[in-house]
């Protein structure tokens, strides 16, 4: 069976790679998503925050209190250099591209253009095979447009992309207005691949402690829903490669996206919840699955049930709704 | 270390901007092999370096890295040093003061075997009648008769050259020596000097005599005993032995001297006589003030005068010939400066041995003079008192005098005594084109650390030689800090504070409301104020006595926004940058552009490594700054009405206002002997007066949101809010904004309730805030308390905080002091201290003067807390309006828990002796009394009341009774209420240095309370390792991390099963805390409480502190129990588990802390490692207590409920 596919221009023997997550903090553990199968893996993300305010934070608390009593000058012994995130980030980016064959995609979440763009660079330096542009947004303040929200993604990839010239996917989220014509602009502007969708960190509510308490909620098979029905609207309407992520937990998650037309599936949740061996699971359960149903490839498989390859494209538009409503009534 | 080379003779010169202690461990550190240290101010520097130099993999003279280890005190430094050398290694340490005197008995024994080694000493003086931190030779001269060398370095050049010197004499005279320079003065003054190579060093230490000293330790190989013990018959004769050894000793120092100054050009003499050949008067002295005493001598030569000085390097062995030829037979009067006092000695150490040696060389014969001249001694500088050239002057003109004063004092005034010799403090030697500057900063703003930098850009990018010299107020929070910095075309030699500046900055606007800041400006001078107001707008918002002295002193005037410039450069509160970049930019000592990029190398050199993003933040305040500094043209006259305000209140008492205020305005040098309590005796609650007014905001009660928890009054480190109940009458004579309202609860129906702030004694720190639990219901985000701006509200809640006050205190027999809450109405008698703003440790301690205050005495170990309890010029500790208070002593650092036990063992013999005594007059005093006296029931505050009411009754019998045994009761009557002997200290002293007396006392069995303030370091010192620290936090002598757990101390108190011991966490649970210092206290036998205390030397947001606090117990990393014995001895379980199993990974607490996540940084493998560890000691510990929690034979669970948050 070949299961090999193509993303950002990487031949990839499988279309299963893990996205970002703490599963990727040490080599030993991308080794073992390795082991399990995984073609690819994107690792944790680096972000603008960390970039720009962990050093300052460090700074000020390591300074605290310091040069003002005749007894205690300061407080910590200096060390002859230090190693900030951003460094231990690329070291372990190094340290995993010496220790894995498959290919090694890092992650660069931010919101601004601005200085903690060179890490693209430093990333590429460190062996990145690519990189996963994750814009974290959230436009809360009412003055800023649609308009303005999109042209934030497109300098930002445009910082970027000019910074390197390993292949850049851009990770979204599924609210704009007009995501296709969203996707379009960021296939012109020069974006490699598109991974639909980040799953934000939502706030809830602690009624004990009158406090917001911001986290995330492991997904289910449910979330896949909203990415397949956008990669499937995408295929073929833009030339970037398509990784589908959120809910994906099966080998039937799997076919179902890359028919679609996603060129990866991303995996995460599912890992968290059963560990690196799931990948090599859910891989023999497609292997098994295309065998029984005589499928020879992902490749002729894939977008086979895009929008355009299927016989009702407006199954993936409004009528659908309304369809939905109608047989509920 | 940033380096300028130059070229002189044909040698690279490599110069160095650094303070004597730096410059003392870069030889030590290169010159052995194993270095063991212990922290004490001023030396604490010189481990430090030690330790991060090894850390980093920095290599000594023969290729290898110097292994360093810390003790658990200075005598276990001396033993570790002492075991070191007699097995051979390159062995030294480093200390001062008390710590020195620890080492004492270890270096007669050193001495006695002949053992090659170097002590560096940062010389500061001896606790007496009061401890010092600051400099002088009160230690090294009590060391003087231990047989060591002592070499004397007077300047950080000589520091490092003597360093040298004095490792090379060792090794080849056999002789240990002593090498000290002064506290402070020496060993934290900044300076511009030449860097030993590596080539001198070869060349001055002889490997064959390393080999020698290798080969003289003990090993298996060759095996010999050494330390036996001796008899009458010989032991004499064997001391007698090293002689040859000390007789040579002198000559051997000359000759290394001389041989480095053939390597280095600075040539040295054992007795360096210096000034005119053919002086009059000669002064004799070591030390840094010979610099000064020099740089006056030359002024006064230069204009005619006579005067010489002999420079005394090698002070032991005192070579009286080397001496004597040094000596000018033009000599008519010689004057001997000690900077040390032996109260009841013939004379001070040093005018002994000269007086000695010129009798002698009278008496064999060797003596250069024809008439023998006029000899006297005097003290000078203790404790780092002043010594400028005007005091020198005073003394030379003292010598011209016929009878000059003999042991005599200069730099003081002695109204009692009168040995105190007059001078003209107008007398100036300071030469026009040294640029003098001072500047006063805040300890927050940044001003030290930017004026280190400038030292060392102007030391190292200018031809200018360098001075830099820091002073701190007291205070750990809010603290003020005065930069002296000196440059100039000649090297500098004025170890003495500024007193006329040609240049002053002001960091911040508030000082000159508070102090006389252009004081030391002379005429011309230039003045920067960092100012919210602009050019046009800021002279009409000077003081009277600023805009007087620009105009008299002809000044020049420039102010900059720099709250404005940080602000929007994102720099926060730090001016520092801001602040370096004016002061270049007026002064002219680089041109404008060079001045610039130097200060961004500067920049990049100091937080390069901590990331781009501070570096560029710094950059970018230096490019704001020079846009926003303008020159302010002085009006002609004086228009303001704004005068300093009185610095206490009218209403405090007559010691207050004579004494404390003026140390409180920086005039203490004024203060006369006659001022002083003769025995170190101080009244108590004087921090009320300190009004220091350094919250920017302070906390606002929403009494209709108030629950009445009094959690805030509960965290509060400075007694700064407070409740109180109280009859609805009281009210009448209210502020119109004072707030009020009913009392919720059954206990106080009916009365009034009020949380009220001390505006101007507010630190600011927002625990109150953090721990308030009551938010509004319809805009959660506000609180019961709420953090508004100080100013505005300074006034009114002045107001309001006196009629506070003077609301009646709550009847302490009504309070329920089993809650947090009752306990917070009980009046604190620790108020206002100088901690640090969030301070953990003072909660617990405030904690002790409410619920027993009135019947306590307190040992306090020598640390944080003895210095914000005890650090002049006020103590917070107080009394009540019955006059009633702790009484409170320091010690030493580690005798703290036998000082407790003996003040226990005085309470309870003497309140044996009032017993009997009571029994033998009981026929006077009336059986139902004496009964009632000696059964009374004191388990409670009625059981005290009423002893108290029964005692003043006794009192009053007594009077009436004529018997001779009435005098004795009458004085120790008091003892028949019980007393409370609390031993407070901090984990440097219970886990390092006390630990041996702490184990004993707790052995005793006698009635003591041990608080343990234990913020897992030495935070006084600057935070160093103490075997609290915990694994995998950095620490000073930690600088990779700490590789094993921290010592259990509590469970190690339980073993002895008559030990009351509880851990608590006030921020985790503050209901247990309550709980375990009432049962600690009602327990009579021996109780320690280990109190985790959070601390600014964890890299903490120290707001937050109550939450690090919560987080360490939920981790498991500090679980909550108590186990008191009396429980067991009822039939119950002793051991009670206060907390929940570990319900979050330890990284969720130590994530939160620079301490442990600093070590990511450092060491990022180290640090995984140790974290792994870290997690699996919580587990262990957790199974440990756990397993002791569990039900044991006979003993039944149910006993004791648990402590509900």
């Amino acid at each position: 069976m070949d299961l090999s596919t193509q993303y950002l221009g990487l031949k990839l023997k499988n279309p299963m790679v893990p996205s970002a997550s703490p599963l990727s903090h040490s080599v030993d553990s991308m080794k073992r998503l390795e082991d399990a199968g995984a073609a690819a893996v994107v690792m944790y993300s680096l972000f603008e925050e960390q970039i720009e305010h962990e050093a300052e934070a460090f700074d000020h608390y390591f300074a605290h209190g310091a040069q003002s009593h005749a007894e205690a000058v300061d407080y910590f012994p200096e060390a002859s250099e230090y190693n900030l995130g951003p460094d231990q980030y690329l070291g372990l980016l190094r340290q995993a591209k010496e220790a894995l064959g498959i290919p090694v995609i890092g992650s660069l979440n931010g919101v601004s253009t601005g200085g903690w763009v060179e890490y693209a660079a430093k990333m590429q330096q460190a062996g990145a095979d690519a990189i996963e542009l994750n814009v974290y947004y959230i436009p809360a303040q009412v003055k800023i447009t649609g308009q303005e929200v999109e042209d934030r993604y497109i300098n930002i990839l445009h910082e970027v992309k000019s910074a390197v010239t390993i292949p850049v996917a851009v990770k979204l989220s599924p609210y704009f207005s007009s995501l296709a014509h969203f996707a379009q602009r960021l296939d012109y502007a020069g974006a490699d691949g598109l991974v639909l969708f980040n799953r934000f960190y939502q706030p809830d509510l602690d009624i004990e402690h009158l406090e917001v308490t911001p986290n995330v909620v492991l997904s289910t098979s449910e979330a896949i829903r909203l990415p397949l029905r956008w990669i499937a609207i995408l295929r073929g309407q833009v030339r970037t490669s398509l990784a589908a992520t959120s809910g994906v937990h099966t080998a039937v998650d799997v076919l179902k996206l890359l028919m679609a037309g996603a060129d990866v599936t991303m995996m995460c949740s599912a890992l968290l919840k059963h560990g690196p061996q799931r990948i090599s699971e859910v891989l023999q359960e497609l292997d098994r699955w295309m065998l029984e149903h005589e499928y020879v490839s992902v490749a002729q498989m894939k977008g086979s049930m895009s929008q355009n390859a299927v016989a009702d494209p407006s199954a993936f538009e409004r009528a659908n709704y309304m369809k939905a409503l109608n047989r509920y009534r | 270390m940033a380096l300028h080379s130059e070229k002189k003779n044909g040698q690279a010169r490599v110069m160095v901007t650094i303070d004597g202690n730096e410059a003392a461990a870069f030889v030590a550190h290169k010159l052995n092999e194993v270095i063991a240290i212990y922290p004490i101010t001023p030396s604490s520097n010189m481990g430090e370096w030690a330790d991060e130099w090894s850390a980093q993999g920095r290599k000594n003279l023969w290729g290898t890295v110097p292994m360093v280890v810390e003790m658990q005190s200075e005598g276990g430094a001396a033993g570790a040093v002492h075991g070191a050398l007699q097995t051979g290694a390159l062995s030294t340490t480093f200390t001062a003061s008390q710590g020195l005197l620890l080492m004492i008995p270890n270096m007669f024994k050193i001495a006695g075997e002949l053992t090659s080694t170097v002590f560096h000493i940062a010389a500061r003086t001896v606790a007496s009648h009061a401890l010092s931190i600051f400099g002088d030779h009160g230690d090294v001269m009590a060391a003087r008769s231990t047989g060591w060398g002592m070499l004397s370095s007077a300047s950080v050049q000589e520091v490092m050259d003597f360093a040298l010197i004095s490792q090379a004499s060792t090794l080849e005279s056999r002789v240990p020596f002593l090498h000290f320079f002064d506290g402070f003065r020496t060993s934290h003054e900044v300076m511009k000097i030449e860097q030993l190579s590596d080539d001198v060093m070869k060349a001055m230490i002889d490997d064959d005599l390393v080999i020698a000293h290798r080969q003289r330790g003990l090993s298996p190989e060759r095996p010999v005993m050494r330390g036996s013990a001796q008899n009458p018959d010989v032991f004499f004769q064997a001391r007698e032995t090293s002689n040859p050894f000390y007789d040579a000793c002198p000559g051997i120092v000359q000759k290394a001297m001389d041989k480095f100054a053939s390597l280095t050009g600075r040539q040295y003499k054992l007795f360096e006589y210096v000034g005119a050949p053919d002086a009059e008067r000669v002064l004799i002295m070591m030390g840094s003030g010979i610099e000064t005493a020099q740089d006056t001598l030359d002024y006064l030569n230069a204009r005619g005068e006579k005067i010489g000085m002999i420079k005394v390097r090698l002070y032991r062995p005192f070579s009286a010939e080397s001496f004597i030829k040094a000596l000018p037979s033009s000599a008519k009067t010689i004057a001997i400066l000690d900077r040390t006092k032996e109260p009841g000695a013939s004379g001070e150490p040093l005018y002994q041995d000269v007086v000695t040696s010129i009798m002698e060389s009278v008496m064999n014969e060797t003596s250069p003079f024809k008439k023998l001249p006029k000899i006297v001694g005097g003290r000078y500088g203790l404790s780092s008192k002043e010594f400028t050239p005007a005091m020198v002057k005073g003394i030379l003109d003292e010598m011209k005098k016929e009878s000059p004063k003999n042991h005599f004092t200069v730099g003081i005034y002695d109204d009692v005594t009168n040995t105190s010799l007059d001078f003209d403090p107008t007398f100036t030697i300071e030469a026009d084109d040294v640029v003098r500057a001072i500047f006063y900063g805040l300890g927050a703003d940044g001003t030290v650390g930017a004026n280190k930098n400038s030292i060392k850009i102007i030391g190292e990018d200018t031809e200018n030689w360098a001075q830099g010299y820091f002073v701190y107020d007291s205070k750990k929070s809010g603290s003020t800090t005065t930069s002296h910095l000196r440059f100039g075309p000649r090297q500098i030699h004025a170890p003495y504070l500024i007193d006329r500046a040609n240049f002053v900055a002001c960091h911040q606007w508030f000082f000159i409301e508070k102090y006389d800041v252009l004081k030391p400006a002379v005429q011309g001078s230039t003045f920067l104020l960092n100012s919210i107001y602009g050019p046009d707008t800021v002279w009409d918002q000077l003081p009277r006595h600023v805009q007087k002295q620009l105009i008299d002193k002809k000044m020049k005037f420039y102010v900059i926004d720099g709250y404005k410039v940080a602000q929007q450069s994102g720099m926060g509160g730090r001016v520092n940058t801001i602040m370096q970049t004016c002061f270049f930019a007026i002064s002219g000592v680089l041109p404008k552009d060079e001045a610039i990029a130097a200060i961004k190398s500067s920049i990049k050199k100091t937080y390069g490594k901590k990331g781009e993003s501070v570096v560029k933040k710094n950059f970018e305040a230096v490019d704001q700054t020079l846009a926003n500094l303008f020159e302010v043209p002085i009006p002609a006259a004086v228009s303001s009405v704004i005068e300093m305000p009185p610095v206490v209140s009218e209403r405090a008492t007559a010691f207050v206002k004579n004494v404390t205020a003026r140390i409180i305005a920086g005039d203490g040098d004024m203060l006369p002997v006659s001022a002083f309590p003769v025995d170190g005796t101080f009244p108590v609650g004087s921090a009320q007066w300190e009004k220091r007014n350094i919250a920017l905001e302070i906390p606002v009660w929403e009494s209709e949101l108030c629950i009445q928890c009094n959690k805030c009054a509960l965290v509060c480190p400075h007694a700064a809010i407070r409740v109180k109940v109280y009859d609805q009458a009281g009210l009448q004579d209210a502020p119109s904004t004072f707030k009020s309202m009913p009392y919720k609860g059954t206990e106080y129906k009916g009365m009034s309730y009020t949380v009220q702030v001390a505006p101007e004694d507010c630190t600011g720190c927002e625990l109150c805030v953090e721990v308030c639990p009551a938010k509004s219901k319809s805009e959660v985000k506000v609180k019961a308390i709420n953090m508004k701006p100080q100013q505005p509200l300074r006034e009114l809640e002045r107001a309001n905080f006196d009629f506070f006050l003077n609301l009646p205190e709550v009847d302490r027999r009504t309070v329920n002091v089993e809650s947090v809450k009752g306990s917070q109405f009980m009046q604190p008698l620790f108020e206002f201290s100088g901690a640090c703003s969030g301070c953990g440790e003072t909660p617990y301690v405030k904690l002790v003067s409410q619920l027993f205050g009135d019947r306590t005495i307190v040992a306090n170990a020598t640390g944080c807390s003895s210095i914000y309890g005890g650090n002049l010029p006020t103590t917070p500790w107080t009394k009540n309006g019955d006059g009633r208070g702790p009484a409170w002593s320091n010690s030493l650092f580690e005798d703290n828990a036998e000082f407790g036990l003996g003040m226990r063992l005085t309470v309870d013999k003497q309140t044996e002796m009032a017993r009997e005594l009571v029994v033998q007059l009981a026929s006077d005093i009336g059986d139902s009394l004496v009964k009632d006296l000696l059964e009374a029931d004191q388990s409670d505050e009625t059981g005290i009341y009423e002893q108290r009411v029964r005692v003043r009754e006794l009192k009053q019998k007594l009077e009436l009774v004529r018997n001779p045994l009435v005098k004795q009761l009458l004085s120790l009557a008091d003892n028949l209420v019980k007393r409370s002997v609390w031993i407070m200290g901090g984990d440097g002293w219970a886990y390092d240095i006390g630990y041996g007396g702490l184990d004993h006392v707790l052995a005793s069995g006698r009635n003591v309370n041990i608080l343990v303030l234990d913020t897992e370091v030495y935070s006084n010192t600057g935070g160093q390792m103490s075997k609290s620290t915990p694994r995998g936090a950095i620490a000073k002598f930690a600088a990779a991390g700490k590789p094993t757990q921290k010592k259990d101390l509590a469970l190690m108190a339980m073993t002895y099963g008559n030990v009351y011991v509880a851990r608590v966490a006030m921020g985790a649970n503050d209901a247990q805390t309550v709980r375990a210092f009432l049962e600690a206290e009602a327990y009579d036998g021996p109780s320690l409480i280990i109190a985790y205390s959070h601390c600014i030397a964890h890299g903490i947001n120290m707001a937050k502190g109550m939450t690090n606090q919560k987080l360490a117990v939920d981790t498991g990393y500090w679980p909550l129990f108590r186990f008191n014995p009396m429980l067991e001895s009822d039939g119950k379980h002793p051991f009670k588990l206060d907390s929940k199993a570990p319900k979050l990974r330890l990284k969720e607490f130590t994530s939160l802390e620079v301490r442990f996540n600093m070590l990511e940084k450092s060491y990022p493998e180290r640090a995984k490692e140790l974290a792994e560890l870290a997690q699996e000691d919580v587990r262990i510990r957790w199974e440990i207590y756990e397993s002791l929690s569990r039900p044991r034979n006979g003993v039944e669970k149910k006993s004791e409920p648990a402590t509900a948050q």
